[in-house]
């Protein structure tokens, strides 16, 4: 198994993300606050086999979230994201 | 308990050996890679292993040509995941962290293995020394390869194996433990598969 | 572009229990499965459900499925292909009867979805078992009245593999503005006048043209697949963001 096989994309964590939010997260976007890139929660790039769920920046790979869930209890760390945008159905 | 669905058996799992399996984990026969990022590729002439300090002064350091002079042993063990899969009699080659720690003056009580990608994974010392914890470069007889932690990973197998950090460049003394990063997000500081402490508070 | 809208309350995603109401083999691999899921809230095409199996001893597996049908249509579909070592997929297509349930949650996903009625050109990339949520989309185009200008590149070992492939040719001699070109990776039948090689940024050149400002792309299968695709067509100058991606993994295609 090569590197790419365990790539996914931030959908791919939409499940356990909708499990924690009331918001459909994937589509929101998240800046990272190692380079500055902004992307949709959903294009960013997911590493699912493993303890938890990480989802790192596209761009400079650094750690934006990260999920565990285990134990009757999620962890979720977002100490990499520097904000989220998220638009309400009246953002032009 | 969730519904059961009819008919639904899931992949053949061995049954437990008695004695050798942990509670909660089932065995397996393959070698399942788990990573939480980018597998690294540092090139072996710029590769080196570090024995740190809490100061953050290296005590300790070996190139990768250093490394590999060192006295080796073969080690075989079973393995266990917090994700739930060991695998018994896997066989590994490399250098006793005792052997590393050898004349290294301190009196720290942990250790944070650190390693290329940014992983890291706490443990008691004590925990990695007396034939307990290795450096190790091979796995079933040929050299590590990346994707299972290559060139080099840190081989803790009486702990569950998210602390047998992949990757791992050196070992940093600390007076107080300190959460890697699992630890900080829920894994138990500790992680003793035959006391099933898989997270916080087990 | 602008962005989907986010805030707004999330239909809570609980596991609901969906029944089995037919299987019906599409390729040697894969069947699609039509489902009866009680107080099903309705969906957005590209989007996916989780599906988790218990087994009597409390061992479960759960795993995610892109929804093939259209939302305008009456039962929920999943097409699932099945993977030799895999561990759910041969339960879904090989066990799973009319009648049997399993536990499903969803809709989920906001990202890889595309709604009919959104302007520009819809520019569609597919892998193997990927052609899945593009499938939804083109389906739900077809309901909303067609019109979108809409292109399909589809990958596949061989014609055999490739599904809904009659539904495929009929919806794009229905609809002008809808071409689908196929690339056969490892058989071709005798006389095949398609593609016959893994996509590259010549294949996408052919069958997607320039750019277009307002075109969105959208790329499933399997992982390698998928980057090796989308990397194509930022390479011929398609702008990264309206270039989505859902990637599968090692498997799936």
């Amino acid at each position: 198994m090569e590197d790419a096989d365990l790539r996914l994309d931030g959908n791919a964590a939409a499940g356990l993300l909708g499990e924690i939010f009331a918001v459909e997260l994937t589509s929101a976007r998240s800046t990272c606050r190692g380079c500055g890139a902004t992307a949709e929660v959903g294009a960013l790039t997911a590493y699912t086999h493993a303890p938890g769920i990480v989802l790192r920046c596209p761009g400079c790979d650094a750690v934006l979230l990260r999920v565990v869930r285990g134990g009757g209890r999620i962890w979720l760390e977002l100490a990499g994201v520097r904000s989220l945008e998220l638009r309400g159905p009246e953002a032009a | 308990m969730a519904f059961v669905s009819r008919g639904f058996r899931g992949r053949r799992r061995d049954p437990a050996e008695s004695g050798r399996v942990p509670p909660g984990q089932y065995t397996v026969d393959d070698f399942p890679v788990l990573s939480a990022g980018p597998t690294p590729h540092t090139p072996l002439e710029v590769w080196s292993f570090s024995i740190i300090a809490s100061s953050g002064d290296v005590l300790r350091r070996w190139s990768w040509d250093e490394f590999r002079a060192l006295p080796s042993e073969t080690v075989t063990t079973d393995i266990h995941c917090v994700t739930k899969w060991s695998k018994l009699d896997t066989v590994w080659e490399g250098v006793p962290v005792e052997r590393l720690l050898e004349d290294v003056e301190q009196d720290a009580g942990y250790v944070l293995a650190f390693c290329d990608g940014g992983y890291t994974t706490n443990l008691p010392l004590e925990d990695v020394l007396d034939g307990q914890a290795w450096v190790a470069f091979a796995y079933d007889g040929e050299p590590l390869e990346p994707e299972h932690g290559g060139p080099a990973r840190l081989l803790v197998p009486h702990l569950y194996f998210w602390k047998s950090a992949k990757w791992v460049r050196g070992l940093r003394l600390l007076d107080e433990d300190e959460p890697g990063f699992w630890e900080a997000l829920g894994y138990h500081l500790y992680g003793d598969p035959w006391r099933e402490q898989r997270y916080w508070g087990d | 572009m602008a962005g989907a809208a986010v805030l707004g309350r999330l239909t809570p995603l609980a596991w609901r229990l969906a029944e089995a109401v037919e299987i019906v083999p599409e390729t040697p691999r894969a069947s699609t499965l039509v489902l009866d899921v009680p107080d099903w809230p309705g969906h957005r095409a590209g989007q996916h459900v989780d599906v988790r199996l218990t087994a009597e001893d409390g061992y479960q597996a759960q795993r995610s499925y892109s929804i093939a049908s259209a939302p305008e249509e009456a039962g929920l579909a999943l097409t699932v292909e099945r993977l030799d070592d895999g561990e759910v997929s041969p339960y879904l297509v090989g066990e799973l009867r009319p009648g049997d349930r399993f536990e499903l949650r969803g809709p989920i996903g906001g990202y890889f979805v595309w709604e009919a009625g959104t302007a520009g050109s819809l520019h569609l990339v597919g892998g193997g078992s990927g052609l899945v949520p593009l499938m939804a989309m083109l389906r739900h185009r077809a309901a909303a009245g067609g019109g979108t200008p809409t292109r399909l590149l589809l990958s596949a070992r061989s014609l055999q593999d490739v599904l809904y492939r009659d539904e495929l040719e009929q919806l794009a001699a229905e609809n002008g503005d809808l071409r689908v070109a196929l690339t056969l990776t490892r058989e071709r039948p005798p006389g095949w006048t398609g593609y016959d090689r893994r996509v590259d940024e010549a294949m996408l050149a052919e069958v997607f043209g320039p750019p277009a400002a307002d075109g969105l792309a959208f790329v499933c299968g399997p992982t390698r697949f998928v980057e090796a695709a989308a990397s194509g067509l930022v390479a011929l100058g398609y702008d990264p963001s309206r270039v989505r991606t859902e990637r599968f993994g090692p498997t799936g295609g």
